[in-house]
């Protein structure tokens, strides 16, 4: 469990974390998204006591995480930037964390098998690909069997079978009652692991809420329609609460009808349809719409960048 | 993949917890695990036993052929000891590194992950590094002073262990390494940076002293003893001049000023964002 509250973070005059407050629940994997600088990094390294907020507050398992007697007992954690010595084993790497704990040499090797570094770890960190890398961070976060993992885009430089050895172990984590913690700014990825969203945008709040509702939220009841009689139809379904767009002679894309009103309407006026199709928007889609305005860096449309 | 395959089968119970002397085992574990350790502390330790054999051997060598006043100013002592002259630098860079290496590479945030309450890590760094460096130095001085007068002796210009103040300096040679190891090892916690560490640490050792020559000597005089490393190394010397500060006294100081680093560093790695 980890709680939020009015959580704020000012790095000179920027403010990178703006007034945070949510709850991160056991038994579920609550993906963290938000474009590029939203935050997210600042947000885990709060969670983590790395940096000091500037004002509000966050806790782990009902304390604040320097206070607890075993921190890796209750967090585990993979942040974004590599946090290993390049110069170091990945086997005496975990086996240093591991002795501030008292965790036992067994647990270490377990791990190297369990993330697959076996062969490798007797090698140098630092000769490390970007996926073995993310590997050993993950059996660093993994290294005292904690109550709540925080993973920051965990699947960067992983491979397809990498991808989705990192979903099963969340998912399996989350199975086994505990919190998981997951960021990326990707939202495809997060629906695929996600059950719970926590949206965010300039450092700001901007939804916390089930995958489920985001999804039906935010998609816009679109259908897709193709008829010899285009003209026709648009005339006919156009009104306040409706909108009609079309990219292509004889498609209309009908926004504020379901699918069945529109085929009925058009089955009343012998009108002909080719084609018939509800479109949800994509969770790509979905995801902009939500974070739109809240971008730091946003192209202009249409405009050219260079100055 | 199953649930249970990442839950530990090692159980984990209510002894795994963080402790001092954890800290201190993690520390060594990372101190020992890295090269640049093992070559920065092999280089101190040839250092500091071969340099005094070769000074030797090259002396005994010319010894007929050196000037009465050359034989004059020469002494054994000083032959025994010039290794910690060059050991310092390899200790005081690693002592940088010992902290500013976990900072450049990112391990800290890891390191300050498992030890959310930071000092532990740090008096345990200083701990772990400060007895590696007395455990290699104190032999290695021994060893150094043995063989030069042993070499020094055939032409009986050596001095002997039992001489007054002799055992006190070449003791005193470890000791002051060691305070070398903690001193630099501090500097990399307040600059948290390799370069900036490294040249501050070269600035108060070899830099600063010569540049206080181009104040007027009475200046000179009434503040270079109270430098640090001028200090610090009065411990070694066997002779005295009317300036210097007395060898227990110029150690002390040399302490207080290593003291008050870590203390510094301490306060900053307690406020400061990792």
């Amino acid at each position: 469990m980890i709680e939020a509250r009015n959580l704020t973070k000012d790095y000179g005059e920027k403010r990178a974390v703006d007034d945070l407050t949510f709850t991160v629940r056991p038994g579920l994997v609550t993906g963290f998204l938000g474009p590029n600088g939203s935050g997210k990094s600042t947000t885990m390294r709060l969670i983590l006591d790395l940096d000091r907020p500037t004002s509000g507050s966050v806790i782990v398992n009902g304390k604040p995480y320097r206070d607890h007697a075993a921190p890796l007992r209750q967090v585990g954690a993979l942040l974004e930037a590599r946090s290993v010595h390049t110069g170091r084993s990945a086997a005496n790497h975990l086996l240093a964390l591991a002795q501030t704990h008292g965790i036992p040499q067994r647990r270490v090797d377990e791990l190297i098998d369990l993330v697959g570094l076996r062969d490798v770890a007797k090698k140098r960190a630092g000769q490390f690909s970007l996926g073995m890398g993310q590997r050993l961070g993950i059996a660093s976060a993994l290294l005292g069997d904690p109550q709540t993992v925080i993973l920051d885009e965990p699947v960067n430089g992983l491979d397809p079978e990498g991808i989705h050895w990192i979903r099963n172990v969340l998912r399996g984590l989350a199975a086994d009652g505990r919190t998981v913690f997951v960021s990326s700014h990707l939202m495809s990825e997060m629906s695929l692991t996600a059950d719970h969203l926590i949206v965010i945008g300039r450092g700001r709040l901007i939804a916390d809420l089930s995958v489920e509702q985001f999804l039906k939220q935010s998609s816009k009841n679109l259908v897709r329609v193709r008829s010899p009689q285009a003209s026709e139809l648009r005339e006919l379904v156009l009104g306040p609460a409706v909108a009609v767009s079309s990219d292509e002679p004889g498609v209309l894309e009908i926004d504020g009808l379901t699918s069945e009103q529109i085929g009925e309407l058009a089955a009343a006026h012998r009108i002909v349809l080719h084609e018939l199709v509800p479109h949800q928007a994509s969770l790509e889609e979905a995801f902009m719409d939500l974070t739109r305005g809240e971008l730091e860096y946003q192209a202009a449309a249409g405009v050219e960048v260079a100055a | 993949m199953t649930a249970t395959a990442v839950g530990s089968t090692t159980p984990l119970g209510e002894k795994i917890r963080v402790t001092q002397p954890r800290v201190v085992l993690s520390e060594w574990t990372k101190l020992r695990s890295l090269r640049s350790t093992r070559w920065s502390l092999l280089a101190a330790t040839v250092l500091t036993i071969g340099l005094p054999i070769l000074g030797a051997a090259v002396i005994s060598s010319h010894w007929a052929q050196r000037s009465a006043a050359d034989k004059a100013s020469f002494h054994p002592l000083d032959v025994a000891l010039i290794g910690s002259q060059v050991a310092q630098l390899a200790i005081g860079v690693l002592g940088v590194l010992v902290i500013s290496g976990e900072y450049s590479t990112g391990m800290i945030r890891a390191t300050l992950s498992a030890v959310p309450k930071r000092l532990p890590v740090l008096w345990a760094k200083a701990a772990v590094y400060a007895t590696v460096c007395f455990l290699l130095m104190l032999p290695a001085t021994l060893i150094a002073f043995f063989a030069s007068q042993a070499i020094l002796s055939g032409h009986h210009i050596q001095i002997a262990f039992s001489h007054a103040h002799v055992a006190r300096a070449v003791v005193g040679a470890a000791l002051y390494l060691t305070v070398i190891a903690v001193f630099s090892l501090s500097l990399g916690a307040i600059l948290r940076n390799t370069a900036g560490g490294i040249a501050t640490f070269a600035a108060i050792l070899f830099v600063i002293p010569p540049l206080m020559n181009v104040l007027p000597t009475s200046w000179n005089d009434a503040a270079s003893p109270y430098l640090p490393s001028n200090a610090g190394r009065a411990i070694l010397a066997i002779t005295r001049d009317s300036s210097s500060l007395a060898p227990w006294t110029g150690f002390g100081l040399f302490c207080g000023y290593t003291a008050v680093a870590l203390l510094l560093a301490a306060v900053l790695l307690r406020r400061r964002d990792a």
